[in-house]
């Protein structure tokens, strides 16, 4: 294979749960990983990261991070990792949380403490300590901090995930300007389909472990209305996983099922009873 | 009075010296300690508690020959002059080190695994080496269990009675603390230097006492 874009495929064991997952994705704007929650979402990004180590291959441009013989450990891999409940570091106040990768980078700083700043508004915090920090400033900062390592990869999970309706209103406007400003492709997991609808390019739907599906967004038009459908349809029709994925996958404007997986491990999107089974290390958001 | 100075000087030497020794050994010991998934790290863990549950005169008894004459320690030793270590001060802050070192272990372990891993994988993926991760991440986090242990150490080794009685004996300038000091003082009488020594010592754990518990409630209120 090689040549653009991101190239991954991962199989293992993590005690009960089973993660047997491929995709490939654009390097560039925002790829969404979504799948309902226990479906390994968080476990792919970890091994994209490389914080979790399984058997198996990524490449980014072309560039192995991974395969059978080389394993880039996760401070080598330049991919910058947004965790789910932030994670600053508590001994550090804002504006040395965010240098702390900054100062670590080895490349050419392509991307400024003050151009960070100004895009996510930290200036009023940066002399702050962190445990006075609203949830909302707290992910700000950490996707500050995740920005200025001049990552070649940005993994986010779940960025918005335990926010009042109210943070993740403040929060998406500036994952937009994000990806309109920042040249640097991301990795957006989420089990919320409106997120995924206002932001991602590429669509990867998981389940149960799995890549289900996998291809462009469609963007603009009635793409949002659609969601709001998508939403209510998911809402009355909670407990049946593959309706989601089914809605999902009709959104990003995949190919019809059955047709050309991008890898042979891709399977159509058919009716399977909702897994029940949840790997310790994808909390349910 | 320039005995009892002396005493009192010795004796923080030591416990002195002995807390620099044991926060540089015990902290990558319980690094190790708190990281490992191996079954078997608790048996090095159950071994460096040991000190806590033995009678100080065994504990005195078994250093006593290990750096005594005849210990292969030693005879390792011999080419650098040395014959000896019991009665020695040098000895006096090997035992001191071995009889401390569950005090110094075991909160910074404990603070080691409070920390958890999330904060050590923030740091990778943010281009920290382990060894850096582990400097500018991992011990300022552990920052109240360091200053635990350091107090506990002093303390524990300023308190020592047995051990030292063990391996040490009681010669002035060398091996001759305060804690020794009184029991020999009370042995001949001068009740009124003992009373001076005994309640210093007081007055000592007091303070070092209360200087925890403020810390801790100030380490306490930190927390977000």
């Amino acid at each position: 294979m090689g040549g653009g874009g991101f190239e991954a495929r991962f199989e293992g064991r993590l005690g009960e749960f089973h993660l047997d997952a491929a995709f490939c994705a654009p390097a560039r704007g925002i790829t969404g990983l979504f799948g309902p929650s226990g479906c390994g979402k968080t476990t792919l990004l970890r091994c994209l990261a490389g914080l979790t180590r399984l058997r198996g291959r990524f490449s980014v441009d072309g560039a192995v991070w991974q395969d059978e013989r080389i394993f880039l450990a996760p401070h080598r891999r330049r991919a910058a990792y947004v965790f789910q409940d932030a994670d600053l570091f508590a001994h550090l106040n804002v504006r040395a949380n965010l240098e702390f990768g900054l100062r670590r980078a080895k490349a050419p700083i392509a991307t400024p403490l003050h151009e960070v700043v100004d895009l996510l508004a930290l200036e009023p915090l940066l002399t702050r300590s962190t445990a006075r920090l609203s949830g909302g400033e707290r992910k700000r900062v950490a996707i500050g901090r995740a920005l200025l390592s001049q990552p070649r990869l940005l993994l986010l999970d779940e960025p918005l995930a335990g926010l009042d309706a109210a943070a993740k209103a403040e929060i998406l406007p500036y994952l937009e300007r994000l990806h309109g400003a920042v040249a640097i492709p991301a990795i957006y997991v989420s089990h919320d389909l409106t997120e995924i609808a206002r932001l991602a390019d590429h669509l990867v739907v998981m389940k149960a472990g799995r890549v289900a599906a996998s291809g462009p967004c469609r963007r603009g038009g009635d793409g949002v209305a659609a969601t709001d459908e998508v939403r209510a349809l998911l809402a009355e029709q909670a407990p049946d996983v593959t309706t989601g994925l089914a809605l999902a996958a009709l959104m990003a404007g995949l190919a019809p099922v059955g047709a050309p997986p991008i890898r042979p491990t891709v399977e159509p999107i058919s009716p399977v009873q909702p897994r029940s089974r949840r790997p310790a290390s994808d909390r349910p958001g | 009075m320039s005995d009892l100075a002396q005493v009192v000087l010795l004796t923080l030497r030591l416990a002195g010296l002995t807390t620099v020794v044991l926060l540089v050994l015990a902290t990558p010991l319980a690094w190790w300690l708190a990281r490992s998934r191996s079954w078997w790290s608790e048996i090095v863990a159950a071994i460096t508690a040991l000190p806590i549950v033995l009678p100080p005169t065994v504990l005195g008894f078994y250093l006593l020959i290990a750096l005594g004459p005849r210990s292969p320690l030693i005879h390792l030793l011999a080419p650098f002059g040395v014959r000896t270590l019991s009665f020695t001060f040098t000895g006096l802050v090997i035992g001191s080190v071995v009889y401390s070192l569950p005090f110094a272990v075991q909160p910074i372990r404990n603070a080691f695994a409070a920390i958890g891993d999330r904060p050590l994988e923030a740091a990778a993926t943010l281009r920290a080496s382990p060894l850096d991760a582990f400097f500018s991440v991992a011990l300022p986090l552990a920052r109240p269990g360091l200053l635990t242990a350091a107090i506990l150490v002093f303390a524990h080794t300023v308190g020592e009675f047995g051990v030292v009685l063990m391996i040490g004996g009681a010669i002035p300038g060398q091996t001759k603390v305060v804690s020794i000091e009184i029991y020999q003082l009370v042995d001949a009488l001068e009740w009124g230097k003992a009373h001076l020594l005994a309640a210093g010592l007081v007055a000592f754990a007091f303070a070092v006492m209360l200087f925890t518990l403020l810390m801790e409630r100030r380490f306490g209120r930190m927390r977000p």
